[in-house]
């Protein structure tokens, strides 16, 4: 019975793991997240810095944008959700409704809410084509 | 024959070079003019600053009754849709009539936040989230707004709204969210991007071209030199509250 038990709870363990999709397993078999690949090529140390300080940067970021109108191109949200766009089935940008939206990829992973979508949005308009090069596009969409 | 043929070139040219003259001196004008305060636009990284005072002057006399394309302008640009709540709905700008009651008169005119030099909601708002820019527009940091809506009761004007329901597909550059107070932005992105509010534009593209939009503390700027030669008014102007959106022939 008890091994039946625990059979059982293994095989759901399995499952969940392989039906969830969101995760890869590191060298010493620890699950890590899959993040799905940027757009565009980013400059050197952007992933190892916004790893670590992303959210310290985009909360500066904000109040200068908010309160000082300071709209430049580097840590603002917009420019997030333009290059960290995920192709949906309809190769349209997916939401943060999808899990395979970039932030959700890591956030559900970690188990930490982010609430910037409530108000934000979680997308570049429909207008982006993401099989085209996004810099002039990314440029036109921040110009707004 | 050479002579028939010289003469009018040499009128052309004249004329031409005339004209180019005054081309010129119109265009320097017009720039002076009107372009004066969009030819400035700021640099992206660059703060606002308070030599800047943005500004509104409505023509009421060029507003039609029943027209409300400034509303549905900034309800498209800003994204706000009707939730079929109609009480409790977001309006950032509404067309308004008044009446004499001595006259009968009455006349239609837009009203929004009206950007005041000593806004109320700021003085009120206990967590800093109601605040005025350097150059003059009033914002809600819906940051760290905490949906008390003092600055709602506060605003002689009744130019805030609260977010009641659950907002999706917001546009990016202007977030909204529920459980926040918001309020004409006098198109801040566009501003801080060079351009003119979206009431503004489509007054002037398909209505009568009554709103005009520019900096007040610019001598040469349109807007400046309206208001120091026709007479404006401020609505409410015994407040004190110095309101940057002015009307004419109120």
């Amino acid at each position: 019975m008890r091994t039946l038990g625990y059979q059982l709870a293994l095989s759901i363990l399995a499952t969940t793991v392989l039906l969830s999709g969101s995760s890869v397993h590191g060298a010493d078999g620890v699950p890590l997240p899959k993040v799905p690949k940027a757009l565009e090529k980013a400059e050197k140390g952007h992933a190892e810095l916004m790893r670590l300080k992303h959210m310290d940067l985009m909360r500066h970021q904000r109040d200068e944008t908010v309160h000082k109108g300071i709209r430049t191109k580097q840590y603002s949200l917009k420019a997030c959700i333009s290059c960290h766009a995920v192709p949906g089935p309809d190769k349209q940008p997916v939401s943060i409704t999808s899990p395979k939206h970039f932030c959700r990829a890591c956030h559900d992973y970690a188990a930490v809410k982010v609430d910037c979508f409530q108000c934000h949005a979680s997308k570049p308009p429909s207008s982006v084509n993401l099989k085209q090069p996004l810099s002039n596009q990314i440029q036109g969409f921040l110009r707004r | 024959m050479s002579k028939g043929k010289k003469k009018p070139k040499a009128d052309t040219t004249r004329r031409n070079f005339l004209a180019g003259i005054a081309g010129m001196a119109g265009v320097s004008l017009a720039s002076g003019v009107t372009l004066f305060s969009y030819a400035e636009a700021k640099a992206p990284g660059e703060a606002v600053s308070s030599k800047v005072r943005w500004g509104m002057l409505i023509d009421i006399n060029k507003c039609a009754d029943g027209c409300d394309k400034c509303v549905s302008a900034c309800f498209k640009e800003n994204g706000i849709g009707n939730t079929g709540n109609p009480a409790t709905d977001p309006q950032w700008i509404r067309k308004i009539e008044v009446r004499n009651p001595n006259t009968s008169a009455t006349e239609s005119l837009p009203v929004m936040c009206q950007h005041c030099a000593k806004p109320p909601c700021v003085d009120v708002c206990p967590t800093g989230a109601s605040f005025k820019r350097d150059d003059g527009i009033v914002l809600v940091d819906k940051h760290i707004c905490i949906g008390c809506r003092y600055c709602m009761m506060a605003c002689p004007y009744k130019a805030r709204s609260f977010v009641h329901e659950d907002i999706t597909d917001q546009k990016p550059y202007v977030p909204r969210g529920k459980g926040t107070v918001e309020s004409c932005t006098l198109c801040v992105h566009r501003i801080d991007a060079g351009g003119i509010p979206a009431c503004v534009e489509a007054c002037a593209d398909s209505a009568g071209g009554a709103m005009l939009f520019g900096d007040l503390n610019d001598p040469n700027s349109e807007i400046s030199k309206r208001v120091a030669k026709y007479a404006s008014r401020q609505i409410r102007a015994d407040l004190g509250l110095d309101p940057g959106v002015r009307y004419r022939g109120l």
